[in-house]
């Protein structure tokens, strides 16, 4: 394992001598050595704001550096034997101190500026509630021009699958949940492009109206940040925050961000994807997805187990195997491999239950999977990780539950 | 250091002091305590710069390799608060008990009995934590240990927080207690012990920064004291303050926990400008340039670590006035700080420099601690900071303030007085080794940060996507490499409490001035039982 971890050094240190800057839209081929422009006006002024204030401390940084290194040549011992006596000097003094004080304030205003503009979200197309969850964003559309009963929301979870990050080269103590135990020495797949980056379901915007984001929380502290839109936004429990951004025409395309404050275990697995479309695209889109809305929960009946077991286990990797472990075995949340809960008849309802609305730290389901993924994913737990019931849950079980 | 063992017995000492465990255990004598304090800090230095390296090996590529993500996020937590309780606060105040007494003509710190308590709380308050911390990496089912970053915000500590949330509220409440009481000790010293002659416009400007720092202690650690208080409570007994269900505000946290934190920054980093302002004057030669604006400086300074706390928090959603406010002050201290780097610049302009080992930290700080300043400068830019804020770029800041600027400067006193303490000149060859390795190895470890921040990888992130790859290879590779240069500390530390050295003359440095320098080397066990005048 040692000289695996070793070789993928040296091919990081190949592939650092041989990158350079480069500028693309595309998260992964930005530059990785500086402030992004982005796409917003706002976020190209807050990039200019940053390239004055950066050129302005390098300046003071050289000239003082420099000062330092030609008095460390000049005046060592060797070049001037009789050090001088004085120890304070009047204009000296006041000047640096009153020269700092107007550099701040040519520093202040263009940030005032900036800072007046950022806090105006007034007159937006389009508003969107962004909620932060342990560990994934919902996303409900509130309002679109003069539509406010809009209806559509749906939940973000990062895509990349777990076999992509968990490589472990050491087992033991240091696995405190000891999911990655089965892992080790195993070679990890090769990881996507937009590794930890991609989700399941965008969150979709128009370009060229002006957008605004309700932010809050569900549990914890998040910060929703999609660097190209400029700043980020704390996602507060009990709070709902403000910002917008307003993608400007011809700039449609795939956006990413991550979220950006400690939220527990699996703060760096939520990651913020964001697709903007041209206006027309945006409401053919807002139109079916209200549709789809409006029809009701799918309540086909699962055609066979296998089926059943199919879908789950799609929902398992995206919504339960962050806690409960890859194999079922177990992690934040509870285990179900041979477990009497995931195998017991008696704990069939009980079970349902739990995934429909929550008990303790397990949050409810029931808004952010539809019943035929409810029933799916019991059905997996269920007849998975060498659990053998047999049961076949399905949809209309699931809707039925209180 | 722990050298005041040879010396007790010389003639100032008439009584039997005690020896071996029970020397130690009930010392209170300055220069013992001082000792006790400084091996402690070097210690906790140690044990949080494994837990760097434990996350430095994780983000060494992208992918979970050594570590649950839950398991590095009390690596990230544990580590920020064992360097800033256990190494940096410890350490400084391990060169306050030694250095203040010495420095004023005083016999000792003025409470001396309260001075051995209050290290000796320190000891069992990271033993619980780092007991947490044992009990998750070895015992049954791995209890989480604190996991919630060492600025600990709510509700992720208090509703969601591990059960050792109590043993880190215990831990941070006994080390509140040792803080408060080595700031008062200090306090009255200062006031009380200086020898005839020594004004408070005479001191040194270590005893004078040390000074201000005791009261930004007195002032804001209950504060600290309060906030955990306030989260035991929520915790426990049905309250609700940072709980926004029950009525209360996570936000409430944030603004009590920064009034707090922010003067706490100015705690670690002013005994610092005290030790460089004594170490490049006499190197130098010269004496030091603006004395009173130094004074008048570090006061500024530290009043204004009072109305810049919310710059920690501009992404709350604060209102544009409060954000304006606090922007405005912000920036506003690169204005003081400002002045005491020219200060520094102009000592040594026109001196006669040698570069000995604590002249080459000193300036290195200079230099260092600069960088960090600028950044911070750039960090007060609220427009701007949206972007910054919890990313990279905030880490390299704030190590740059405290690693090369904080420990630089701790570094720089313990060479400028190790011959003092221990009666023997520290290794030319291993203090060489250690500041070329150091200083290389912290900007490969450091400047890079600067980089992936920018391009945007949040902070405390067990693992990344792959444009940050490249520069977190190197920075875990400055990390490994910055963690192996401190063991060369160890062997010249322990050299010098072996005695191991060329002895040191009551003054090893030609251009250092003050009163520790006219008692012999090593300072005998008493010293200045009779007050030196000053004139």
């Amino acid at each position: 394992m040692q000289s695996t971890l070793f070789h993928r050094a040296a091919a990081g240190l190949t592939a650092l001598m041989i990158s350079g800057m480069t500028y693309a839209s595309d998260w992964t081929e930005r530059s990785n050595l500086d402030l992004r422009p982005g796409v917003t006006e706002v976020s190209q002024d807050i990039q200019d704001l940053h390239t004055t204030v950066l050129w302005i401390v390098t300046v003071i940084g050289l000239l003082v550096f420099g000062l330092i290194v030609v008095s460390m040549i000049r005046h060592r011992r060797s070049k001037n034997p009789n050090p001088a006596t004085f120890h304070e000097h009047v204009l000296l003094e006041v000047l640096w101190t009153v020269i700092p004080f107007i550099i701040l304030i040519a520093m202040a205003v263009p940030a005032t500026r900036v800072l007046v503009q950022l806090d105006d979200t007034a007159e937006s197309a389009l508003t969107v509630k962004v909620t932060g969850y342990r560990w994934k964003w919902s996303y409900e559309y509130l309002t679109y021009e003069d539509d406010n009963d809009i209806g559509v929301s749906f939940f973000s979870n990062l895509a990349t699958p777990p076999e992509q990050y968990n490589n472990p080269v050491l087992s033991g103590g240091l696995f405190p949940y000891g999911t990655a135990k089965d892992l080790v020495g195993k070679e990890a797949p090769e990881k996507d492009h937009n590794y930890q980056l991609t989700v399941d379901n965008k969150l979709v915007i128009p370009s060229g109206q002006k957008v605004r984001f309700l932010v809050t929380s569900d549990d914890v502290i998040h910060s929703f940040w999609i660097p190209d839109f400029g700043g980020k936004k704390d996602a507060i429990p009990g709070f709902v925050n403000e910002m917008w951004a307003l993608v400007p025409e011809g700039k449609e395309g795939t956006y990413y961000g991550q979220c950006a404050e400690l939220c527990g275990k699996n703060h760096a697995f939520m990651p913020i994807a964001v697709e903007v479309v041209t206006q027309d695209d945006f409401k053919a889109w807002i139109a079916e997805e209200k549709e789809k809305a409006a029809s009701g929960p799918d309540l086909t009946p699962f055609s066979d187990l296998d089926q059943a077991m199919e879908e789950g286990q799609q929902v398992y990797a995206s919504a339960c195997a962050l806690c409960h472990g890859a194999n079922g075995e177990g992690g934040i949340g509870l285990p179900f491999a041979g477990t009497d809960f995931a195998t017991k008849s008696e704990h069939l309802n009980e079970h349902i239950d739990v995934l429909v609305n929550g008990r303790a730290a397990m949050p409810a389901f029931k808004a952010q999977l539809t019943p035929r993924q409810i029933a799916a994913v019991v059905t997996y737990e269920r007849n998975a990780f060498g659990n053998d019931t047999g049961d076949l849950i399905q949809p209309a079980d699931v809707n039925d539950h209180e | 250091m722990s050298t005041a063992a040879a010396t007790h017995d010389d003639h100032h000492d008439h009584h039997h002091a005690p020896t071996g465990l029970k020397r130690w255990l009930f010392s209170t004598n300055h220069k013992d305590i001082g000792t006790l304090y400084l091996w402690f800090s070097f210690a906790m230095f140690l044990v949080g710069g494994f837990m760097a390296m434990v996350i430095r090996a994780e983000l060494l590529e992208p992918g979970m390799q050594f570590v649950d993500p839950e398991f590095f996020n009390q690596m990230t937590t544990v580590h920020g608060l064992v360097m800033v309780f256990g190494a940096v606060m410890p350490a400084t105040v391990g060169l306050a008990n030694w250095m203040i007494p010495l420095m004023i003509g005083a016999p000792d710190m003025a409470l001396p009995r309260m001075n051995n308590w209050s290290f000796w709380i320190l000891p069992f308050a990271f033993g619980i934590l780092i007991f947490a911390v044992l009990m998750s990496a070895f015992g049954a089912g791995n209890p989480s240990a604190p996991n919630f970053g060492w600025t600990f915000y709510a509700p992720l500590s208090t509703k969601y927080g591990p059960a050792s949330t109590d043993l880190f509220i215990l831990s941070v409440h006994m080390m509140g207690i040792s803080s408060i009481m080595g700031a008062i000790n200090v306090v009255v010293t200062v006031f009380n012990m200086r020898a005839p002659g020594m004004t408070l416009m005479k001191m040194p400007l270590f005893v004078w920064t040390w000074l201000i720092t005791a009261f930004l202690l007195i002032a804001v650690i209950p504060v600290l004291a309060g906030v955990v208080t306030m989260m035991l409570t929520d915790r426990h007994f049905g309250t609700s303050f940072f709980d926004a269900a029950g009525g209360g505000d996570p936000v409430l946290f944030q603004h009590v926990f920064w009034f707090f934190g922010h003067p706490e920054v100015y705690i670690m980093i002013l005994p610092s400008f005290g030790i460089v302002s004594a170490i490049i004057p006499a190197f130098a030669r010269k004496p030091l340039f603006g004395y009173a604006s130094m004074v008048y400086a570090t006061a500024s300074i530290a009043l204004l670590s009072f109305v810049v706390w919310a710059h920690h928090m501009f992404t709350v959603g604060m209102p544009l006035a409060g954000t304006l406010f606090f922007m405005y002050m912000t920036m506003l201290i690169s204005v003081p700080t400002g002045v005491k780097v020219f200060n520094w610049v102009a000592t040594m302009w026109r001196g006669s420099m040698t570069f000995e080992l604590p002249m080459k930290w000193a300036i290195a700080f200079v230099i260092l601690f600069t960088c960090g300043g600028l950044s911070g400068l750039m960090l007060a830019i609220t427009p701007v900071d949206f972007q910054y804020h919890d990313t990279y770029f905030v880490v390299a800041h704030f190590h740059y303030v405290l690693v090369t600027g904080a420990i630089f400067s701790i570094f720089a006193a313990a060479y400028y007085w190790l011959p003092k303490w221990s009666g023997v000149m520290p290794s030319k060859l291993l203090g060489e080794l250690h500041f070329w390795n150091s200083l290389i190895s912290a900007n490969l470890l450091f400047f890079p940060m600067h980089f992936v921040g920018l391009a945007g990888m949040p902070r405390r992130y067990a693992d990344y996507a792959l444009q940050f790859a490249d520069y977190n290879f190197w920075i875990s590779i400055g990390g490994f490499w910055f963690g192996l240069s401190q063991v060369i500390f160890l062997v010249v530390a322990v050299r010098c409490a072996m005695k191991k050295g060329e002895p040191a003359p009551a003054k090893p440095w030609e251009g250092a001035e003050g009163l520790e320098w006219e008692v012999p080397s090593p300072a005998p066990f008493h010293t200045f039982d009779t007050p030196p005048v000053v004139k």
